[in-house]
């Protein structure tokens, strides 16, 4: 049987009284775009920190890339790619430094670093911008630029914390396509978005209310499941629920 | 009326609020002045002193004695060759003066009227040195005058110290008007600049701007709360000054009063015209700490006397404010003189807030620029 | 009658042309979005219109008044949400909303009325630091703070970017409530699906204006043919139809690719193509365009 590279089995997080992740159990396969959907302060960015190796969980346990998070969390990390809407590239170095910098962060060998380097500027249509500063490109290639950089090691799994905010519709596509093709090579995505659309991408959605999964299947079984006619329907049945309000 | 007072409401919970910085903001004062009057003193206590005494007569007894009898030295060796002298810092740790006399100290005193001793300092520590052989000059020199009014002629003992001269006899008195200036620039100028600044940082200024509050209202409502500060930092250093480091104001004291609010003012209408100059808040931060503290520290003369730095810098630094204040300060505060001997520094510091309010109010947009 | 009205404006950084060329008409009562990515010059254009920023060249009325000579009566007339949430974090939600009624000359009291609705929801918590809100919440206070005066015309700059689909909806009730009380509502955001709950938009890319109309308008001015097509692997189904000459253009849109094929191309010849390639479960169908599929087309073309 193929072995999950995500998986946890009751995962808990509690600040003080406050339960922010309430007993998670879920389990991801390699390859897989998985969805991960919750309204404001439903406890999406906790869960990802304890995966990712930045929390330990009140309870529960979990392991990803094959790592134990809470023994493992310095090769989980070592095997995990992250990129968010708010953090990705340093602004003020160029295109070619930022790669550099974040291969050697993950200990990769110069030689390797460079020949890659160039592999994807040529994929990106990036060529020509080697020598640019982040800063100066557009916020559409800033964002394809910081995907490519956080799979640049190669990693198991890598996690999208919104990625797309704010991008145009075109590029949006063009960032979902990059992404489709690192999961055809093997890497598992682990999303979060706003765009109700983005969830139909997703090869499996989970939507989280109140620190709870409240619903995790494929968006087509979802909206079959909640007589929807789409994502964006079923997210809001959801999440109309949700008693909590706090962030 | 109303919008304006609501305003400086609102500055207050601010300060309020952030309970940290309140603390640091107002106390600040008390650790400086503590810091300044008992860590790093410079000021010398019971510091051993060896002698070389060749010629062993009544005067030179006399100075050792008076020099012995001061809280500031202490004999612990007389020395017999000329020899041990450039050695006996080496062999002994402790000591960190040598005094020597001439031979024939007293003879040649009271026959050519003049005689000298040399004040040998231990100069790795080149501030306590500086301050030791200035005390043990100062005794030297009243001993002078003791014997001047004993034989009535016209006599010179020489005293010869290639250092500088200290002529503050306790070191408080000269770091107190210091501190001063320094803790209502830091308060005034940095605190307001970064206030403002922050509006800006977190976007309310844009809805300020858009608003029909006056640009004018919010700058001077900024600064109320800074001003009131400064004021409770005022008593509290005046207090600690004058009951824990022991320092009085001999001068006058409304005079000093008033001068002090002029400098806060002037101080606040900088940190006004940083913040039409900075964007972020770390360069608030960057331009009023760097900028501004870092030369009222260097320049003012609190630390380094202004009198012995090169021209050039003697003519950079009577562009500090804190320069004229700290100057005002002594004569009021220590030198116990009256309002006419700081007219100088009073008009120097008035040109200053009426020169930074008019490029501050131009200089302040109604837009974003 | 005209609440904002723009001609010609302009606006450059340095060699970045953010606003070119710039004219629209927005009616009172009106709830007109400014659509368009991040960096399409949405907030140049708000500040420019809220008197924060001047433009290069060009003229515009808010209310009647130009923007630059009567720019003082415009700021009391406005409420203005900028991009950033931009309360005061420090201070609870009463004390917010209390600042902002002084600063406008005006009480709580006074204009009750008008917040009632948006209000009421945060009120349980009218003692807590605005810092402490979760998002959709600060959005409701930022929303009171901007209307506590009453303003005739509201500029809101990207309300929703960030907040989770309920919240935007129930934000998107507030603002049907608010056209309803006569309030002019310009709002831009980079959400396309937003678009529809607009009287009128203008579609935005770099500082140019698209298309300006309603959202049915410019979907009915749609011209290509545009079919949505599946299967089971839909990442070589991308490539694929992407390698067939007689498609035009071909996007992901979730769990289907839209496409947008040359005139005399049947839906058949596409299933026997895509049959050839070896794909399963292969569903082709006309679909109507979204204001995306709009979007998309415009800024192609504008590109090339």
């Amino acid at each position: 049987m193929k072995e999950p590279v995500i998986y946890t089995e009751n995962l808990t997080k509690k600040f003080g009284a406050f339960t922010a992740v309430d007993n998670i159990s879920f389990s991801v396969d390699k390859g897989e775009i998985f969805g991960f959907l919750g309204a404001n302060g439903a406890g999406k960015t906790t869960a990802m920190r304890m995966l990712c190796g930045l929390s330990h969980p009140t309870s529960g346990k979990g392991s990803v890339a094959g790592y134990d998070i809470l023994k493992e969390s310095e090769k989980v990390k070592k095997n995990i790619g992250y990129m968010s809407q708010k953090f990705s590239l340093y602004e003020d170095l160029k295109v070619w430094e930022n790669i550099r910098l974040f291969g050697g962060i993950y200990g990769m060998e110069s030689k390797r670093i460079a020949s890659k380097t160039d592999e994807i500027l040529d994929e990106l249509g990036f060529l020509a911008e080697r020598n640019t500063l982040v800063r100066e490109l557009p916020l559409g290639w800033k964002q394809k630029l910081a995907f490519s950089v956080s799979i640049f090691h190669e990693p198991k799994v890598v996690f999208l914390d919104e990625p797309t905010g704010g991008v145009d519709p075109v590029t949006r596509r063009q960032f979902w396509e990059l992404i489709y093709a690192a999961t055809d090579r093997g890497i598992t995505a682990f999303v979060t978005t706003h765009y109700m659309d983005e969830a139909e991408y997703c090869n499996r959605v989970s939507i989280m209310v109140d620190g709870k999964i409240e619903a995790l299947d494929t968006p087509k079984n979802l909206k079959l499941q909640f007589e929807a006619d789409s994502m964006d329907e079923v997210f809001q049945q959801l999440a109309r629920k949700a008693t909590r309000k706090g962030d | 009326m109303k919008q304006f007072l609501s305003f400086v409401k609102k500055e207050f919970f601010h300060i309020f609020r952030d309970t940290r910085t309140m603390m640091i903001i107002l106390g600040i004062p008390i650790i400086q002045m503590l810091l300044f009057g008992f860590a790093i003193t410079t000021e010398v206590r019971n510091v051993q002193v060896a002698v070389f005494d060749p010629s062993k007569d009544i005067s030179t007894e006399r100075i050792i004695n008076q020099l012995d009898a001061s809280n500031y030295f202490h004999i612990v060796q007389m020395l017999n060759n000329p020899d041990e002298i450039s050695t006996i810092f080496k062999k002994d740790h402790n000591i960190n003066l040598v005094v020597v006399f001439d031979e024939k100290f007293n003879e040649n005193l009271l026959h050519t009227g003049e005689a000298s001793i040399q004040l040998i300092a231990d100069a790795t520590d080149p501030n306590q040195a500086t301050t030791l052989s200035g005390y043990a000059t100062s005794i030297i020199n009243s001993y002078q005058q003791e014997l001047l009014q004993e034989y009535k002629i016209p006599i010179q003992i020489k005293p010869e110290v290639k250092m500088l001269y200290n002529p503050q006899i306790k070191s408080a008195y000269n770091f107190v008007p210091g501190v001063m200036g320094l803790i209502f620039m830091l308060i005034c100028a940095m605190m307001t600049s970064i206030s403002i600044v922050r509006e800006k940082e977190t976007g309310t200024m844009e809805i300020l701007l858009a608003s029909p509050m006056k640009p004018f209202y919010i700058i001077v409502a900024k600064a109320i709360p800074y001003f009131a500060i400064s004021i409770v930092n005022l008593t509290t250093i005046l207090l600690l000054s004058v009951y824990v480091l022991k320092v009085p104001v001999t001068g006058s004291f409304y005079s000093l009063i008033g001068i002090s609010l002029l400098f806060i003012m002037v101080a606040l209408s900088l940190g006004i015209f940083i913040s039409t100059v900075a964007q972020t808040q770390v360069a608030a931060m960057l331009v009023s700490g760097m900028g501004m503290i870092l030369p009222v520290m260097i320049l003012s003369g609190m630390i380094f006397p202004i009198e012995s730095m090169p021209v050039i810098l003697q003519w950079v630094s009577d562009i500090i404010p804190a320069k004229w204040y700290i100057s005002a300060v002594r004569k009021l505060m220590i030198q116990g003189l009256g309002i006419t001997a700081v007219y100088r520094e009073l008009v120097v510091l008035l040109g200053m807030l009426v020169f930074l309010v008019f490029v501050s109010l131009k200089n302040f947009k109604t837009r974003l620029n | 009658m005209v609440a904002i009205s723009v001609q010609n404006i302009n606006k450059k950084y340095g060699n970045i042309q953010a606003l070119n060329n710039i004219s629209f008409d927005v009616q009172q009562g009106e709830i007109y979005g400014i659509i368009g990515p991040d960096g399409a010059g949405k907030t140049s254009l708000f500040r420019i219109l809220t008197t924060l920023l001047l433009a290069e060249s060009g003229t515009a009325t808010v209310d009647g008044l130009d923007i630059i000579k009567d720019y003082k009566q415009i700021r009391n007339r406005i409420g203005y949400m900028p991009g950033k949430f931009s309360l005061y974090q420090d201070l609870t939600v009463e004390e917010n909303l209390e600042f902002f009624a002084t600063v406008f000359n005006t009480t709580i009291k006074e204009n009750y009325d008008l917040i009632k609705d948006i209000y009421s929801q945060i009120e349980p918590f009218k003692d807590r630091r605005a810092g402490k809100l979760s998002g959709g919440m600060k959005q409701k206070l930022a929303l009171s703070c901007a209307l506590i005066h009453k303003p005739t015309v509201l500029f809101l700059d990207e309300p929703t970017t960030g907040v989770d689909p309920v919240s935007r909806k129930e934000f998107w009730e507030m603002l049907q409530n608010l056209k309803a009380q006569n309030i002019t509502i310009l709002v831009s955001t980079p959400y396309m699906d937003e678009a529809m709950l607009c009287d009128r938009i203008a579609l935005i890319q770099e500082g140019t204006f698209l298309q300006v109309d309603t959202p049915d308008n410019i979907i009915e001015l749609f011209t290509q043919i545009l079919w949505a097509v599946k299967s089971k692997e839909m990442f070589r189904l991308l490539n694929d139809l992407r390698g067939y000459d007689r498609i035009k253009t071909c996007f992901t849109f979730g769990e289907v690719h839209h496409i947008t094929v040359k005139e005399d191309l049947k839906m058949e010849d596409i299933r026997t193509y895509l049959i050839g390639k070896g794909h399963q479960d292969i569903d082709v169908y006309a679909i109507k365009p979204s204001i995306e599929d709009c979007y998309m087309q415009l800024a192609q073309k504008t590109k090339v």
